[in-house]
Parts: structure tokens; sequence; C-alpha cells
């Protein structure tokens, strides 16, 4: 029989995603560990997530400072002794500062996390950011700083969020200056008041047995207690700026970044996962009208596309991309062309059902192992929803309708209301 | 440990496959053994232009990504100056999509005029976006060049110039497939919840009808062995001043490849690091330090790249850096230091069995270097290196006239 080349096999639709939910640990000192056990291989994931405090405009860099130093030493161990620890025994130690969040991370062979824990303990419960470590902190994140704003869609980024989300913790795109703010003394108060039992979630992800439990409420446990001043985690309201429309000119540029977009709905909004449908048709995959339009029609770009952030304090959808200096124009209106077809005209059932099969394997892929499992918790977890989010996700996008996308079109894709910004040729 | 399968189809199609019932996707991953190095030197770029314009159908399928995203995949390549390496991840259960797109595109591209002008122009967005829109981002057009006199390493993949992306015409297009992109000069690796069974029969019926093609023949101008050092300066509208530092080293596959690899991480990897501690810590010249090799598959290239501090002439900074590569070549690395970096070289190796598109890619890769069960070897060999040969090989790299040296002044 011939073979025939021209049809596309058989395929079936993505069925029941499992989640695997994770085992709760009361810590008795406020502080919350969840677990996520799957033994395949030797190896774990700690993660230790506190709540940002709030935000002082007046000393912007000291939530992602003191998080970023945590690594620089403590009142028992340098900073060369804490890396030496950590290396020696093949871990790593990651420091992540988010918007609403930072976090301390631990990769371990499980076998080895007897002699890196005591490390862990000491920087989050003991950092003690030395002057001459702050200093060269400060010295070589402005020095980094000077080669992040020669990039365009970095300087794209820190104009757009600074005009959705205006002078808040969200808005902040810090200056050179803003690193003279950053104190000693400061740092410390603001590391007792925010890395505390009480601010702290855990996450154990990996391999986990008895002793591993054993070790972590050893360090973390009873004896690891609050101070007395609770954390205030609390954030101003967002305050979009009147003006909408910011050009920063460099004649030389061969490219210009381009970001547009407004302020959104958050996870917690129960239009979020058909937010989400109407975002991947527009801008949300390989596939996806912009990069149809713009670089597999026009070849204006190597890439383009569009996202919504979930923030505690709100969300933004927004559209990304730098193009050729010269079709910079053209692009705009390109892209503010496909907004309005996605305003006034129904998505095909065929486009429709393919972005539908494509979000569910998508969502299949996307947990690929037992630290997959954890990030998907903290999503719904942060963002104070069940697991019963991802029952609605799934239903979403499974009985989408082509006029409910259109509705999230109309609905949050105001162009009017739309903040841009274009860093290069305009 | 990595468990896997293997067998080969008459056509010469290699395949592998790594059975992982514990998820419920699958990964199918082609490795064609084709990079920047193939190129001409007068059409630099092409092994990278072509694998875009693998994605603008074939001659059963017009549209490449349509079909796989309908079935809940996603696929994705990339092209180094050695391979040429393209793959897929989708619900195992519609594997079958994967093995269709697959073969077809293996067996004959639509060649369509259309694909070819656009595509040129994303390339071209690229090629700016990536190399000549970004502080440094020119590095690599200037470096490779310096190191490399003979061979096809002195180009990057994307290219020598814009302007040979643009001279891309159709009948080099199918020349280049004709040579290149057929079963013999391929690796399939097929892995997740599927069996080899069920592999085997998919590939027969999908892939076993594909003509074997000729077989390419690799022979490239051998670099000749370099005898005086080098030096470029540019002034380039760039914040700050940046030293590289490029010298020879052995090939992936080459005797001393292990112990050069462990000597970056010595150098380089962590904040344990010696270049870290010392140069950025200690005697605060730089804020931020780099060494790193390339992994290329002929002889490669170790890189030491670091940014001064805006006090330190360029001068103090090199002496800096040479003072740390010749404690490197004179003193023992202390045994302790030696347990470090082969403890952080294992567990590595055990994280990246979390992912099933890099066990995919790692089995393709040691497949390519003679025997996919060499992957499983890997940290072995690693283990056995010691400090005498970390010495040897760091005296050997570590020479003035083996060095090539290019630096950025800021204007």
């Amino acid at each position: 029989m011939k073979l025939e080349r021209t049809i596309a096999p058989e395929f079936k639709a993505v069925g029941q995603i499992e989640l695997i939910k994770p085992e709760q640990i009361d810590l008795g000192n406020g502080c919350k560990m969840f677990c996520f056990n799957s033994g395949d291989q030797d190896l774990v994931r700690i993660e230790w997530i506190f709540g940002n405090l709030r935000f002082d405009p007046a000393k912007p860099l000291l939530n992602v400072a003191v998080n970023t130093m945590l690594t620089e030493g403590t009142s028992k161990l340098s900073a060369s002794q804490i890396a030496d620890q950590i290396d020696f025994y093949g871990a790593f130690l990651q420091v992540d500062y988010g918007y609403d969040h930072s976090q301390v991370v631990l990769y371990t062979l499980t076998r080895h996390l007897a002699a890196t824990l005591p490390v862990m303990k000491d920087i989050i419960t003991d950092s003690v950011f030395p002057e001459k470590e702050l200093a060269t902190f400060i010295r070589n994140q402005q020095q980094k700083l000077q080669v992040s704003l020669q990039k365009n869609d970095v300087v794209a980024r820190r104009k757009f969020n600074k005009a959705i989300y205006g002078d808040t913790i969200y808005g902040l795109g810090a200056e050179l200056d803003d690193y003279k703010t950053l104190h000693r003394e400061d740092m410390l108060e603001h590391f007792k008041q925010m890395y505390q039992p009480s601010n702290c979630t855990i996450l154990v992800s990996g391999k986990i047995e008895q002793s591993t439990l054993d070790l972590l409420k050893e360090s973390f446990g009873k004896d690891w207690c609050n101070s007395s001043i609770k954390a205030d985690t609390s954030q101003p309201d967002l305050k979009p700026a009147a003006d909408h429309f910011y050009f920063v000119e460099k004649p030389e540029a061969l490219q210009s970044a381009i970001r547009m977009g407004l302020p959104s709905i958050n996870r917690t909004h129960p239009d979020f996962p058909c937010l989400q449908v109407m975002n991947t048709v527009l801008g949300g995959y390989f596939g996806s009208r912009l990069m149809a339009n713009i670089r597999e029609d026009k070849g204006y770009t190597y890439g383009i596309g569009s996202g919504s952030s979930s923030l505690n304090k709100g969300g933004a959808f927004f559209i990304a991309t730098e193009v050729g200096a010269d079709v910079c124009k053209s692009a705009v209106n390109e892209i503010e062309k496909e907004i309005n077809i996605l305003k006034t005209v129904l998505v095909p059932e065929d486009e429709l059902s393919l972005v539908r099969n494509y979000m569910l394997g998508s969502l299949l892929g996307s947990l690929e192992n037992i630290f997959s499992h954890a990030d998907k918790f903290k999503n719904i977890y942060f963002s104070g929803l069940g697991y019963d989010y991802y029952d609605r996700y799934t239903e979403v996008v499974k009985s989408i309708t082509s006029v409910e996308v259109m509705q999230m079109a109309k609905k949050y894709l105001d162009t009017d209301n739309f903040y841009k910004v274009i860093v290069g040729k305009y | 440990m990595v468990k896997f399968n293997r067998f080969t189809l008459d056509n010469g199609l290699r395949v592998i496959v790594h059975e992982d019932p514990t998820t419920p996707m699958a990964v199918l991953n082609i490795l064609y053994d084709v990079g920047a190095r193939d190129e001409d030197p007068d059409q630099t770029g092409f092994a990278h232009l072509f694998e875009h314009l693998m994605f603008g159908g074939s001659i059963n399928i017009p549209q490449y990504d349509e079909p796989l995203q309908r079935v809940g995949g996603e696929n994705n390549a990339f092209t180094t100056n050695d391979i040429t390496n393209y793959y897929i991840t989708l619900p195992a259960s519609n594997i079958e999509t994967a093995f269709w797109l697959e073969s077809d595109r293996m067996l004959s591209l639509a060649f369509s005029k259309k694909s070819l002008e656009v595509q040129r122009n994303v390339v071209i967005e690229e090629f700016k976006q990536r190399y000549l829109n970004q502080p440094y981002g020119d590095v690599w057009l200037k470096l490779r060049p310096l190191v490399y006199k003979k061979h096809p390493y002195q180009w990057a993949t994307i290219g020598k110039e814009i302007k040979h992306i643009e001279d891309a015409r159709m009948e080099d297009v199918k020349a280049f497939f004709k040579k290149h992109y057929n079963p013999q000069n391929a690796i399939m690796v097929v892995g997740g919840n599927v069996t080899t069974e069920q592999a085997k029969q998919l590939a027969e019926k999908w892939f076993g009808p594909i003509p074997a093609g000729e077989k390419y023949h690799r022979n490239l101008p051998q670099e000749p062995t370099q005898i005086e050092a080098r030096r470029q300066t540019v002034t380039a509208k760039v914040p700050l001043n940046d030293v590289y530092i490029a010298f020879h080293m052995p090939g992936r596959l080459d005797n001393g490849y292990y112990e050069a690899d462990l000597i970056s991480d010595i150098l380089s990897r962590g904040n344990s690091s010696r270049l870290y501690k010392t140069l950025v810590k200690d005697k605060q010249l730089f804020s931020e330090i780099h060494a790193y090799n390339m992994g290329s598959f002929d002889r490669g290239m170790f890189v030491v790249e670091g940014k001064p501090l805006e006090n330190v002439s360029i001068e103090a900074a090199e002496a800096a850096i040479w003072e740390e590569l010749e404690i490197i070549k004179q003193q023992l690395v202390p045994a302790d230091e030696l347990t470090k970096v082969k403890n952080k070289t294992e567990s590595t190796m055990v994280f990246s069995e979390m992912s099933l598109l890099d066990k995919a890619m790692n089995l393709a890769q040691f497949e390519l270097f003679g025997d996919a069960e060499k992957l499983n070897h890997e940290t072995d060999k690693y283990l056995a290196v010691t400090a005498e040969q970390i010495q040897k090989q760091a005296q050997e790299i570590f020479r003035k006239e083996n060095s090539s040296t290019l630096i950025y002044l800021a204007a």
C-alpha cells in the first residue's frame, strides 16, 4: 500500500491532566512547608520564598539588594566560605528577586543535604551584609547597569513598567544614583523584618526521605524564631502614568524595540483563563497571528510575542518585539491591525481548535518533572487560589467559543488606552 | 544512567529509543551532521539560514508548524558551528504526527520562493538583533577570525556578513539539502512514553522509504599551529572596556578535552572559582570575569573574558589574568579544589537527567561521537582526570603564542 504523506495521522485530544499535590508540614513557627516527593533521581530542590516588604521610594533598592547579597556573608561565614561549601558538594545556590517575592534556592544531591543545609540556615537567619561586600556589589551592579541601558529592549521594558505601574516596586527601574541610597544598617533591618518564619514558605521537591524532612525541621523548625516586628508586605496601589507614548531616540539604531500594552487583570480574576486563550491567538505561540504576520509574512523581526503578567496588585497585557528600524512604523500599524481584527472578526473554528490543543499539550508538556509540579503550585498558591484553578483553566481552554475570544479582545485590548514605548527610530 | 535501544534503517538512518514511561510526553530529536563549519567561505551563515527554511513547508505538507500545534506539540531547532539539531515535544499519544512531519522534510522540502525571501529577512533581523544592535554583540564576528586563519570556525553560525544571507539563492538551498539532509547524515532519537517496538514500526513506515542519498565526507582545512600572539583593539560604542583572551584547545574528542573543561570550572565556575574570588572580590580589578570553552568538535577555543573596573588599565587587567593562568600552570590544583569541580560535574549530569529533551539531545550527540553509550561514561571521564594532567594541559593552552587578545575600548 502506498504511504499517504499528504494526510496527517490520526490524533488524540489531551485527556485528563494530573497534577501532583503537595504534602503540607507545619513547622510550628508560622513557616509553611510544602513537599513534592518523587524518587526518580537522588536530588532535591528547596526554595525559601519570602514576601517583599513594602516599597519605599526613598530606598528603592532594599528588596533586591538584600536578596542578592544573601550570599555575601553571615556572622560566621564569609562570602568565600559560603561559596566554597556549596560548590564543594556540587550543589547550586541561587537567589532570585521577583516583583512580589524574593527567594533563596538550593539544588543539591539528596545525600549532600546534611552538608549544605547548615549554610542555607546561616544565610537565611544570619546574613550580615559586610561593608566591603556591599561596596563591591554596588560598584559591580552600577557597571552592569551601564551595559543593560545600552540595550533597546531593556530600556523599553523599563519605560513601559514605569508607565503602567508608576512609582512602585513593579515600576522600579534602578538608576545609577539609586545605589547611593543603599546602607548596611537599612539592609540589616530590612533583612530582620523580611526573612522570618511567618513571612516564609518553603517548597521542597525531588527525592524526599524521612531524613530530609528531619534535617529541614531541625534547621527551620521551632528554633527559628520570628522577630518582634511583623513583616509589612502590603504595597501601595498601582498608579499608571498620564502620558501614553514614550519615544527614546537612538539615531544609530539598526532595530527599534517596541513595547505596548496596558494594565490588566491578574490570575485571580475569573476572566484570566479566557484572556490567556485570546493572548495565545494573538501572540502567545509560534503560530500566533503576530508571528504569522510580522515575522513569517513581512519578515520585519526575528521574534514578536504578547503576554499577560499576573502580579499581586494587578497585571499587565503587553506586546514586545524588536524590528528593523526602517519598518518600525509599519510594524506598529500591523500590530494594531491584528488587534483590531481580533476585536471585529470571529476567530475561525479551525484556528481556535488548534490553539486549544496547543495550549493543552503545552500544559501537559510543562509538567516535565517534579520541579514543574511545584512551580504549578506556586502559581496558584501565591495568588490565593486552589487546584480548582487548573480545572477551570482546562475547562475554559476546551470549551471557549470564538464569541468569547472576541469579547476578551474588546474588553481587555482597549487600544485607545494603550501605553506605547519605542526605543530606536520611529 | 540513560538507558536506550538502538537500530539502523536500511537507508542508513540511525535511530535511538529512550523509553521513559514516567512522562505522558514524547520527544523526537533529529540531529543532522552539518554545521557552519561545512559552509563555503563565500556563503557563510547558510547552515543556519537553511535551518529556518526547514520550517517553510515540505514536499507533501505545505505547513510544518500548524499540524504539530494542532496535536499539542511544540518544536524548535538550533544550528552550531558543528551540527544542526531539530526537536519536537508532544503528547506521546500523538507521536506519529512527529514521524510524519520529520520524515517528509527529510524526503524533500517544498523549496518555496516566498519562504526563502521571508526567512532571509528574518535571519537578517536576527543578525541585527543579536550581533549588531547589542553592546559587544559583534565580539564573535571579530574574535573568530582572529583565532582561526584556515579552519571554518573563523566565522560565526550567523555568517560573516549580512550580504552572504542576502545573496542566498534557491539553487544553493537545493544543493545544500541534497548534500546534507538525508538519512545517512542524520541521527534520530525518540524518547518518552513510547516503546522501542512502536518506534521501530513508525520509523520503518515513515523514514524507511526515504532514499539513502549520498554520504557527506567532511574534509575541512585544519588550523595550523599558532606560533605568535595575536592582538586586536577596537573602539566601540560600549559603556565599559572589555578584554577577551582566546586560546586554541583540544577538540571535543581529543585527548586533553576533559582537563581543559575542568580548568574552565576551576577558573570560573561559581562564586568559589579562582578568577571571581581573586580578581572580582580580593583584588577588585574586574566587575565580572568568565572562562569557558566552546565545546567545539574540532580544535576549540578556550576564552577568558572580563570587564575591568573603570579605574583599571587594560595592561593591569591583562596582567592580572595572566598571573592567574601562570598559577594554574605552575602549581598543582589542590585535591579539595579538584574534588569540588568533579562533584559539580557529577551533580550537573544528574540534574540534566531531569529533562527528557536534554537526555534525547545528549544521546544524539554522543551517537554522533561514535556511541550513544558514551553519555553514560561521561562522568567517569571527568572523575579520572588528575591534578598532573590538569597542570600539563594548562601549560599547553595558556601560552602567549597560543593566544589571541581582543580589546574593546569604550568610545
